[in-house]
């Protein structure tokens, strides 16, 4: 590589899901890595212990696991006609930090992303025409298809110990499993999780309807499971403190539990905690990075040169870094030129429930982050768009997580907000009422984006990352009708009132829907629409790889962390297989 | 090697935390002689505005004791009192501009300084009005009160009037559901009267026995870690099949 011989081989920005997992592959492959997290070490013992753990107010309301927003936040607007503000106190979406990441305090949904997703662009225009894409509707293909990353699913699958029911075994279709998946090599790691009561009237009503109805893929295991790394996991006990916390019980799958161990042992690999990633540094071609600069703990400055950087910080974070370290032409909605930031998207939430007579006690705390029954008929491309007039879909399910109070006291519309018959109404629907989740897709669009904003710094005087959208109208559309149909399930759930309203617009950002920001550094084929490669590769500066759901060109129906693990392995082996025998670009401009 | 060192854990932390946790427990207010000693927040005349508030946005009625009766002034002051009340976890630079309720909030007050200004605009307001003392006015006047706070756009000293109900409201849920440390929630209250169980961390035996009725009296984390017994996921495959 050009410059001074490099002190390092890779230094990995983030080690949360993604800097483990190349942490773990890079050493393994012989390479001297060194590891920079901005937060503070935590091991499942003695950090995410109870009691303490099993507090909803300082975990869940507070956001104790959450990324610093007083020193790191970002800014909002709606449009590039209004001003951003800076989200001051976190609501909408929970990017984490410390070691391990945010993956520490999900849910433990586990998903593989359809091949129609994979390729959304080219099956739509298949499909529906061209004429199908409304005019500022952005998707477009990967570059990469379902089969090309399926044994990179299955490993990361089972590094994860995932607990599920193939819906497809190498093209056979298995009832109870989720029928429309693309093929899998193998079944999951263990077996699905028990099914609590509100699941099963689900099941019950999807299927007396027709639909497919399958258990959720989860990372709260159902059985103990030893990983290919030699780390076991435990049963999950359906504690009902998962989304917002780190799990006592060694039972939900996070670097922690999987990994961390491993890598941390290995004498060619070097965690450095406490330390804020400012910018990758370039030479004077401006083609290749030297290494990054980074603050310790202690406000030291400190430059460290490595040979490969790997970005693995969370989605947004890491399209702030490129931006910073001006790697890739930033994204310029009213030319449409430029790359980094742009195709930006989110989720298109919605959650029907349903109100049941008091003799159904549903006991809404006895579940856990991933647990629960759903139907996959109405996501992705599974379902006939042609008459509808819109892309993308949704899964619908039972899949509550929880029954923490403060969070959790549903009550029907109507109801005032205070006083003796809120209070009234809150006592007679605690524990009998469903919430239905729908989980919809997000398109991206020409004026969703990210970049950074000119007013508002960080702590260390860095201007924050400005994020400009609102719901799309195509998703708009696609919430009415998927909401539609989750209300038509929720009527055959057998409680007294069905309530629900599909997603609509305005953005607000004050209203907590999910933590799956994707785009900003996304991957693809034609470097003018892509910040990466196929491989994650900077089109760039070929010694940086960026990966995270920053590379999704568009978000599916489904969560992300199991396509961007899957993802972060395929890239593993491309950098060990390919790349270290001849740096250099994976894929010619 | 890391069971062996998880159980010797909680053993220590158990005892750890039971030293911590024990002046949260104390309640010594409730038997204080002199009212408005238990507040290390609120002065005298703003306990006078929030006990009764808290009593009518969560009244004590046929289902159970309320906002009060669950020392929810006390949780809200010790909130305000600390990190918290002092903007812990807002991001604090300027500039500071009115954007649309889409983009949250942007007031410079932190908590403390929002509460503290607002509750001295009421207390005036409602000298001004000749209303007196908010406690001793009836109870359909105080919910007019507070309902014109929260729908009406009034200016409380530079807080806007919805603002700060909103915060109250939020803040009285809080205190009604958090943890009892926490100075609310007074003998799980709150959690009886919904069935919440609290900080119970196993319920795989019971979430396949559909629509149980489970009575368990609720836990806290004091009464954990002072020595509740607390089930743990001990099943290696194994031995649950045996079982079965």
């Amino acid at each position: 590589m050009a410059g001074a011989r490099a002190e390092l081989d890779a230094i990995l920005i983030g080690v949360g899901l993604v800097g483990t997992m190349l942490g773990r592959e890079l050493t393994r492959a012989g390479l001297r890595v060194v590891g920079l997290e901005r937060g503070a070490p935590r091991h499942t013992v003695p950090d995410f212990q109870e009691p303490q753990m099993h507090d909803e107010l300082r975990y869940a309301t507070r956001k104790a696991l959450m990324q610093d927003n007083t020193k790191e936040t970002y800014t909002f607007r709606h449009t590039i006609k209004d001003t951003a503000l800076p989200i001051r106190r976190w609501a909408s979406f929970l990017p984490g930090t410390g070691l391990g990441g945010s993956i520490v305090h999900w849910n433990g949904q586990t998903f593989r992303f359809q091949d129609d997703d994979f390729q959304q662009h080219s099956r739509i225009v298949a499909r529906y025409g061209r004429k199908f894409i409304p005019d500022d509707v952005t998707i477009q293909d990967w570059g990469v298809t379902a089969a090309e990353l399926e044994p990179y699913f299955d490993r990361f699958e089972y590094l994860l110990g995932t607990s599920g029911k193939a819906g497809n075994l190498k093209g056979k279709k298995i009832p109870g499993g989720n029928v429309f998946e693309d093929p899998r090599s193998r079944e999951y790691p263990t077996p699905p999780q028990k099914e609590p009561y509100g699941s099963a009237i689900f099941r019950k009503a999807a299927e007396g309807l027709g639909y497919h109805a399958y258990p959720q893929p989860s990372c709260n295991l159902s059985q103990p499971y030893t990983n290919p790394e030699g780390l076991t996991l435990n049963t999950c006990t359906f504690c009902g403190y998962c989304e917002r916390f780190a799990c006592e019980h060694f039972a939900k799958s996070t670097p922690q539990t999987i990994l961390l161990p491993v890598l941390l042992k290995d004498p060619n690999f070097e965690l450095r905690t406490g330390c804020q990633v400012l910018r990758v540094n370039l030479d004077n071609t401006g083609k290749t990075a030297t290494g990054v600069t980074y603050v310790d703990a202690s406000g030291k400055e400190i430059e460290l040169r490595a040979s490969l950087i790997i970005v693995g910080a969370y989605a947004t974070n890491n399209t702030r870094l490129l931006l910073l370290s001006k790697i890739g032409a930033p994204y310029d909605p009213e030319t449409g030129k430029g790359v980094v930031g742009r195709n930006y998207a989110y989720q298109t939430m919605s959650y029907p429930q349903v109100f049941y007579d008091e003799s159904i006690n549903i006991n809404p705390f006895m579940r856990s982050g991933a647990n629960g029954t759903m139907i996959a008929d109405f996501a992705g491309d599974n379902f006939d768009h042609g008459p509808l007039g819109f892309i993308g879909g949704a899964y619908i399910g039972e899949i509550m997580t929880n029954g923490r109070p403060i969070g959790f006291h549903p009550t029907p519309p109507g109801t005032p907000s205070w006083g003796a018959k809120w209070k009234q109404a809150v006592v007679r629907h605690y524990n009998h009422t469903s919430t239905i989740n729908v989980h919809g897709s997000s398109v991206a669009t020409r004026g969703n984006y990210l970049d950074l904003d000119p007013t508002y710094k960080d702590a260390w005087g860095l201007p924050l990352l400005r994020m400009t959208f609102d719901f799309p109208q195509n998703d708009i559309r696609m919430s009415a009708y998927c909401t539609r149909k989750a209300i038509e399930i929720g009527k055959q759930m057998g409680g007294k009132l069905v309530t629900g309203a599909p997603r609509k617009g305005p953005y607000d950002i004050t209203e907590y829907q999910t933590t799956h920001n994707t785009g900003g550094t996304i991957m693809g084929t034609d470097p003018s629409i892509s910040v990466v490669n196929r491989y994650l590769q900077s089109w760039d500066v070929s010694n940086v790889f960026v990966i995270g759901a920053s590379n999704f060109p568009q978000n599916a129906s489904y969560n992300p962390t199991d396509t961007v693990g899957a993802l972060a392995y395929r890239t593993a082996d491309a950098i060990v297989t390919k790349y270290l025998k001849s740096p250099g670009p994976l894929m010619n401009k | 090697m890391e069971r062996i060192s998880r159980r010797s854990f909680l053993k220590s932390a158990g005892a750890a935390a039971a030293v911590i946790v024990a002046p949260g427990c104390e309640r010594s207010g409730r038997e204080s002689a002199r009212k408005g000693a238990r507040y290390v927040f609120f002065n005298a005349d703003e306990a006078a505005f929030i006990e009764p508030a808290v009593a009518r946005l969560i009244p004590a009625d046929e289902t159970g004791p309320g906002a009060l009766e669950a020392d929810v002034p006390v949780y809200i002051d010790r909130q305000l009192a600390g990190a918290w009340g002092a903007g812990a976890d807002l991001y604090r630079s300027g500039p500071w501009q009115s954007g649309k309720p889409e983009q949250g909030y942007q007031l410079r007050f932190t908590p403390a300084e929002l509460f503290r200004t607002a509750l001295r605009a009421i207390t005036e307001d409602l000298r001004k009005a000749n209303q007196g003392e908010f406690a001793k006015l009836k109870p359909e006047k105080q919910d007019e009160y507070l309902r014109s706070l929260e729908s009406q756009s009034r200016d409380l000293g530079g807080v806007p009037s919805q603002i700060f109900f909103e915060s109250l409201l939020e803040m009285t849920i809080e205190g009604f559901f958090s943890d009892p440390v926490y100075g609310g929630n007074k003998d799980m209250i709150g959690w009886k009267l919904i069935g919440f169980p609290g900080a119970y961390a196993n319920f795989y035996e019971f979430v396949d026995q559909h629509g149980i009725a489970f009575n368990r009296p609720p836990m806290s984390l004091s009464q954990d870690a002072s020595g509740m017994v607390h089930l743990h996921p001990t099943n290696p495959p194994e031995v649950a099949q045996k079982r079965r």
